[in-house]
């Protein structure tokens, strides 16, 4: 896959999933504590890593999502870190009442990581793309809610979810995706990631949005526009500090992600510039509505998702 | 290693009698609340935590070797609070804050408020998966607790106790014990008019579950059906307790499918307490 990248070189490397699913087979080797839910995808989300080298420690519990969280809260309930694992929009949107009420409402110490997010999954189509999970989960009181950039991201997300006490939802992609941090990144929860400075103009994004961002930017140099790249790895907490002082030290946001317009990472950023130090925005993202069947290539242009997209959005907020 | 406490017949009655009561008096006290389906439940929990079978140690609640009573129709919450009261997880005067602002009695149970409340339901459908999570939990850690579920027979309507019965009736969760509390009537009408589950004893044995159907306000039954289910090695097992609902209120049982989610009006309270006869 290209992801609309026309500037920037970037190695393609693990796709988010895989790295997740290696480093917790990794993280299982010490801390006996985590156990693994499955609703029988564990070759899609890859912990069939983890089934491999910790078999007592895997549930294969079927294709039964709502049972599954059941299950993962009341192993926490007992003092195991689950990690429940599945295609993001089945764990969700299929047992999001589930996880309200069996793991939110009593903050119960489960990770959900949902894979095969976003549209970039391609040709299964749009019963299978996860495109409102980061607003369902957002929605949870005290859940952190994490979209890492890549492989290395994902493996130190998959590292720091483990260790946060309390609900997470990691969201993974399907595709390999361009390695953002070669030397793997400095990650902490709710702390942003500056990855390029800039004082005209600032790009938040998170996901593969992060690297098309950087491409964007490159573009903009040329044209003499100094934008500032963040990645926004943590939708909640999000990093008020680093959008208050982007605000303040540029002439606009603009905010890219892979998922809908409402209630993700926009709203999100929309919320804090509005109450701290209102300024321009604008947004990528894909609207509102499903998308359809297609090569993830493609579908990244007919929804929207390109540095192309992200580019022009920023000469929008520069515009007056 | 906490224990069970087992008080002899007599006693038992008396304290299914006080049970009623405080269901009785914290829910037309609060105006609200569904003492209908918490007085179902009665004996039940009685002979749970008083006849010896559920091993707890209220000044230790959460000791990991506890057997755990997760009560997933949470609407009976009234029940439960009687019953953690009297086997002194806290005050017995406190079941009169009931739904109050502020209280920890909240209208349906939260296991963080509470000691006492394994898990917090109210939401039909998730306390078997719940359960079930701590059943596999006992056999990771080896620990020989017991985990006890009860479900409504209107609750098993929803499709994740289904789930919950497949998964358990395959996976040889010995520890694990459902009761379905089967009053017959859900909130609008009777469960056999609007869902009706039956056969409930055969479905339930075809998805791998030993059973057992009982008179569930029978005292010696329900006990006999505890000491049959801890007997049970190698699978889980399921109690289908066919109880009335609003048992032991005049009122409530004539009009059982009308009662659902009200409590006995003032006016009445005097002549059902004194139907029951409990003493204060």
């Amino acid at each position: 896959m290209s992801f609309g990248l026309t500037r920037l070189d970037l190695p393609e490397g693990a796709a988010t999933r895989e790295a997740f699913g290696e480093t917790l087979a990794e993280l299982g080797a010490d801390n006996d504590r985590i156990v693994v839910v499955d609703g029988d995808v564990n070759n899609s989300t890859f912990t069939n890593h983890f089934m491999a080298r910790y078999p007592d420690r895997f549930f294969n519990v079927g294709i039964a999502e709502s049972n599954m969280v059941g299950i993962a809260a009341g192993l926490a309930a007992c003092g195991k870190i689950p990690v429940a694992a599945s295609f993001s929009t089945f764990l969700l949107s299929n047992a999001f009442d589930q996880i309200r009420m069996s793991i939110a409402f009593p903050n119960q110490n489960v990770k959900l990581v949902g894979t095969h997010a976003g549209i970039s999954i391609g040709e299964d189509g749009p019963s299978q793309m996860a495109i409102e999970d980061v607003a369902l989960a957002c929605s949870l009181p005290g859940f952190a809610v994490v979209v890492p950039a890549d492989g290395p991201s994902a493996a130190a997300a998959t590292r720091t979810m483990i260790d946060h006490v309390g609900p997470v939802f990691l969201r993974c992609g399907r595709p390999k995706v361009p390695v953002v941090y070669p030397a793997g990144p400095d990650f902490h929860l709710g702390k942003a990631n500056t990855l390029r400075d800039g004082g005209d103009v600032t790009l938040i994004a998170n996901g593969i949005m992060v690297a098309m961002a950087l491409d964007a930017a490159e573009t903009l140099a040329d044209e003499g526009v100094a934008a500032r790249v963040i990645d926004m790895h943590t939708v909640k907490p999000i990093d008020v500090e680093a959008i208050e002082r982007a605000a303040n030290e540029t002439r606009g946001l603009v905010v890219a992600e892979e998922h809908l317009a409402y209630g993700g990472l926009g709203a999100t950023v929309a919320m804090v510039v509005a109450e701290r130090k209102p300024t321009r925005l604008a947004f990528v993202n894909i609207g509102d509505t499903y998308a359809t069947s297609g090569k993830p290539d493609e579908l990244l242009v007919q929804y929207g998702l390109t540095p192309a997209a992200v580019a022009d959005a920023a000469r929008r907020v520069l515009k007056d | 290693m906490p224990v069970g406490r087992r008080v002899d017949n007599e006693e038992l009655e008396a304290i299914a009698r006080r049970l009623r009561k405080h269901i009785v008096e914290a829910t037309t006290k609060a105006a609200s609340g569904h003492p209908s389906t918490s007085l179902s439940m009665v004996e039940i929990l009685t002979v749970l935590y008083f006849g010896g079978v559920l091993r707890y140690d209220p000044q230790n609640p959460d000791d990991p070797d506890r057997d755990r009573f997760i009560l997933s129709k949470g609407h009976g919450a009234p029940a439960l609070y009687a019953v953690l009261a009297e086997a002194g997880y806290f005050p017995v005067d406190d079941l009169l804050t009931l739904r109050a602002l502020g209280s920890p009695l909240e209208g349906h149970p939260n296991m963080c408020r509470l000691p006492g409340v394994e898990a917090s339901t109210g939401s039909l459908g998730q306390g078997y998966s719940i359960g079930i999570g701590h059943a596999l939990a006992a056999k990771l850690d080896g620990r020989d607790y017991r985990v006890y579920v009860m479900v409504g027979d209107g609750e098993s309507e929803q499709g994740q106790v289904w789930e919950a019965a497949m998964y358990a009736g395959n996976h040889a969760l010995d520890n694990l014990t459902l009761i379905i509390d089967r009053n017959g009537n859900q909130q609008t009408g009777r469960v056999d008019e609007i869902q009706p589950l039956d056969p409930l004893d055969e479905k339930l044995q075809a998805f791998g579950l030993a059973g057992r159907t009982i008179d569930g306000h029978s005292l010696e039954e329900v006990q006999d059906a505890f000491d049959w289910a801890r007997s049970m090695a190698g699978g889980a097992q399921v109690i289908v307790a066919n109880t009335i609902k609003g048992k032991g209120v005049a009122l409530l049982e004539a009009g059982q499918d009308k009662w659902h989610g009200k409590p006995i009006p003032a006016d009445d309270e005097a002549a059902a307490l004194a139907e029951i006869g409990a003493t204060p």
